[in-house]
């Protein structure tokens, strides 16, 4: 019934890589969709079909010019490398372009980084550039912070995300907060970055998801790295920007192989990524997610669903631009997340597209996120506890019939 | 030219290294009183000696001995005077600037004009002055909440400090910070910070700096050293010592500076410290300890000057003790109930101020004249500095929104697709974020 399509550069503001190695992602162009339009009726409450409300649909004004050359450098060779290459190849790129821009972490240095990001950094720019730390989360972050204060451009690792909850005290008071209480007179262009999220069996305390506490420090940037197309460039924004950011990777993500442009790029701190457009629901999801998403998405596919997949990347603050477009034209929400039920990015999504775009909903928002459970070892519970495919399309099913 | 602190690198931890005695032909500010606290019951034994010789432990000094050497080498015609006029009248004005602002503070805040938690640093004007006057403009200091007159050594103009207190916007942090969170970019004082402890990092780090520019940007000349000034309470938090190991780790240009006057709040130092002797801390990390009596402003300020020379020079950091008092309550809420009146009266007659009056008339460096006509000129300072935030208008509301990113697309994008900050409404500070 549906045929999936591999395109190239189809739609607009498609900014995720258009060559992925692993076939498991399909990109479907717009006219495929609206072809088979006919085998999906969504009757909405008023009675109309679906045909969304085109009059409010606002083309993206603030693509830069970076993401969307992506989309047509996409015909150039690039390289292929995996993703934590692809952070290192940011952070390498920017620690030549700027003598300020300086590691700081555990294990960064001489160990080359316990997820190996900084291999060879330390060889290359010196033992002060990238600094092996004592095992010291809120003094070195601390110190991180002092050193911004005073011109530098430090990027704290977090060996584990987790670890940073111990720098809870320097990111909440000073990270987000001394640019304001100084009255603007210092910045603090710090990126905090490391692996966070569930694991293989990692056990609690290995697999939490920090975007969920960060989330309320006022002052701070989140963003959340799924690709290794946009974990190079979103390091390298948060690396350029003035300010703290914080830039959530996943531990399982680190082996994800893709091929990037050889040119400079940057992705947009702010800007959410649609990863395959659609009509009948719009899927949010960042991180790991996304990819139990574009899984589901093939099954749902399969039984004749159009689904819209965004990848929201900032987690603070959301780009409401993008995902409002979305939501005017498919009037269905379904957030997949894997932070915990209670207080995660989730719940806060869910608050600002209620709060934003209340008219345009046809049902209420779904979010699938993480059991409010501490991740138990066994494999088998482990699973349990975060959102799999199949619950996604289940919830795409029951969103579809409302 | 052997300094006292060179010869360091052992951990040797002394035995019962005594505190600072005074020789008394070398400084007249001695007291022979004991130290009386209301659990002087508690304190070890060592402390109770007095008129015991000083031994001399590799790591800890005696500041008579640093004293002594400076005799040694001073071409002045007055061999016994440890400063010259012109520092005497530089080091009263200090002091007399930090205490008649601070007394204004507690008018000010029992008139209903500034808020909140207000820390005043009576009593302890000695040890910022001996210290931060020895600074260039370049240098940083990090201080705690009880931070006024910290910035205003720093240089800080105490009218941009009164105006912040009063909450207006032209205070030194637009009237975002208030009492406990001096920032001065121009002068680096790089806060002022609420919760005990959390600037000792922020102080590495920007020694930090220092090392950095010297070493990979290769701004040779760079030699800035930094501040962090904290008191005995901090001295048990853990970020305090993971300083002080990063720091001896790394030979940080850091000046530890320890307040302590004995109390946080209503904590007895001698009640929440197992070791109260808080200058032994620091050769456990590889760096110097300095025991100093932080009511003797020339004493300190022989202490500061070979530590930040010390730093300087690229030896590392020092942990300096300075054994102080506040005469006031912990902060201008605070009943001061706890503290015997005794121990009070006796911190009273060590009042730094008048110490160094006393010094600088029985030395013939100045007349009672000139230090008055320095009190009249500080008072008019500080008067100066209420009517000028008295007359300052108070923060708009368009200015709420305004510093809480350096780069305000981070409040992101709006549903129409233009940046939040873009928004006329958000400049106005109507907007909802």
């Amino acid at each position: 019934m549906a045929s999936i399509f591999q395109a190239v550069g189809a739609a607009r503001a498609l900014s995720s890589s258009n060559s992925f190695d692993s076939k498991k992602f399909y990109l479907t162009s717009r006219e495929s969709v609206s072809e088979r339009k006919g085998s999906i009726f969504v009757v909405r409450s008023d009675g109309r079909m679906n045909s969304g409300r085109v009059d409010k649909l606002v083309t993206n004004a603030v693509a830069t010019k970076a993401d969307s050359a992506a989309a047509s450098t996409a015909s150039k060779p690039g390289h292929e490398l995996l993703l934590f290459e692809a952070l290192r190849e940011g952070l390498e790129e920017e620690m030549d372009r700027d003598p300020r821009v300086c590691v700081m972490g555990e294990d960064v240095g001489h160990y080359g980084g316990s997820y190996k990001v900084t291999k060879g950094l330390a060889p290359k720019y010196g033992d002060l550039r990238v600094l092996d730390t004592p095992i010291a989360e809120n003094s070195f972050t601390g110190m991180a912070i002092g050193a911004a204060m005073t011109g530098l451009r430090p990027i704290v690792e977090g060996m584990n995300m987790g670890f940073l909850l111990l720098a809870f005290n320097q990111i909440s008071n000073n990270c987000g907060m001394l640019h304001y209480t100084s009255g603007g007179q210092f910045t603090i262009p710090v990126v905090i970055r490391g692996p966070g999220g569930v694991g293989r069996q990692l056990g609690a305390e290995h697999s939490q998801r920090l975007e969920s506490y960060f989330q309320s420090i006022p002052g701070i940037q989140m963003v959340a790295c799924s690709t290794p197309y946009n974990a190079k460039g979103l390091m390298k924004a948060a690396i350029r920007s003035e300010n703290p950011v914080i830039l959530f990777e996943h531990v399982l993500l680190y082996n994800l192989k893709e091929r990037i442009p050889d040119e400079e790029y940057i992705c947009n701190l702010e800007e959410a990524e649609m990863v395959r457009p659609g009509e009948h629901i719009t899927i949010l999801t960042y991180s790991r997610m996304r990819y139990h998403v574009m899984q589901a998405a093939k099954t749902l596919v399969n039984k004749g669903y159009d689904p819209e997949v965004i990848d929201i990347r900032s987690l603070k603050p959301f780009d409401l631009h993008t995902i409002g477009n979305s939501v005017k034209k498919t009037h269905r929400v379904l957030i997949v997340e894997e932070c915990m039920r209670t207080g995660g990015i989730g719940a806060s999504l869910t608050a600002a597209i209620s709060e934003n775009f209340h008219d345009y909903l046809d049902a209420p928002i779904v979010c699938l996120s993480s059991q409010d459970v501490p991740t138990p070892y066994a494999g088998t519970l482990e699973e349990f506890t975060i959102v799999q495919p199949a619950q996604i399309v289940t919830a795409v099913e029951q969103l579809c019939q409302q | 030219m052997s300094s006292a602190f060179s010869a360091i690198n052992t951990v040797q931890r002394p035995p019962h290294a005594s505190v600072s005695q005074e020789n008394p032909s070398v400084s007249p500010l001695r007291s022979s009183l004991p130290f009386l606290g209301s659990n002087h019951k508690l304190r070890p034994n060592s402390l109770h000696k007095n008129g015991a010789s000083i031994r001399r432990q590799s790591s800890i000094v005696a500041v008579s001995d640093v004293v002594k050497e400076k005799k040694t080498k001073s071409s002045s015609s007055l061999p016994n005077l440890l400063i010259t006029k012109q520092e005497g009248l530089v080091l009263y004005e200090d002091m007399i600037l930090g205490r008649a602002f601070e007394d204004m503070c507690a008018q000010m805040y029992y008139r209903g004009k500034m808020f909140g938690f207000v820390h005043l640093y009576n009593g302890q004007e000695a040890v910022s002055t001996g210290f931060i006057k020895q600074l260039k403009k370049e240098d940083c200091v990090v201080s705690t909440y009880r931070d006024h007159v910290h910035a205003l050594s720093k240089g800080v103009p105490a009218r941009a400090v009164m105006s912040e207190l009063f909450g207006k916007t032209t205070g030194c942090c637009r009237g975002q910070g208030g009492s406990m969170h001096m920032f001065s970019g121009e002068h680096n004082v790089l806060g002022g910070f609420a919760f005990i402890g959390e600037g000792i990092p922020v102080a590495t780090g920007a020694a930090f700096t220092s090392k950095y520019k010297r070493e990979v940007l290769k701004e040779a000349d760079c030699d800035h050293v930094t501040m962090a000034f904290f008191g005995d309470g901090t001295a048990n938090n853990g970020q305090f010592f993971e300083c002080l190991n990063m720091a001896a780790l790394w030979k940080l240009p850091i000046i530890f500076v320890v307040e302590n006057n004995m109390w946080a709040i209503g904590m007895s130092h001698l009640r929440a410290t197992s070791d109260p002797q808080i200058y032994k801390k620091g050769p456990a990390f590889g760096m110097p300890g300095v025991h100093v009596d932080g009511m003797d402003v020339l004493k300190v300020r022989e202490v500061a000057q070979e530590a930040v020379a010390r730093a300087r020079r690229g030896d590392g950091p020092t942990l300096v003790e300075c054994e102080t008092y506040r005469f006031r309550g912990h902060s201008l809420a605070d009943p001061d109930e706890l503290r015997d009146p005794a121990e009070k009266a006796h911190y009273a007659t060590r009042d730094p101020i008048t110490a160094l009056k006393k010094y600088m008339i029985e030395n013939n460096l100045v007349e009672e004249a000139e230090l008055k006509a320095i009190e009249k000129k500080i008072d008019e300072v500080v008067e100066e500095a209420v009517e000028f935030a008295e007359a300052s208008p108070v923060p708009v509301r368009s200015q709420l929104l305004e510093n809480v990113f350096a780069d305000p697309k981070g409040f992101g994008i709006a549903p129409d697709g233009r940046y939040r900050c873009e928004d006329p409404k958000f400049t106005e500070g109507t907007a909802h974020v």
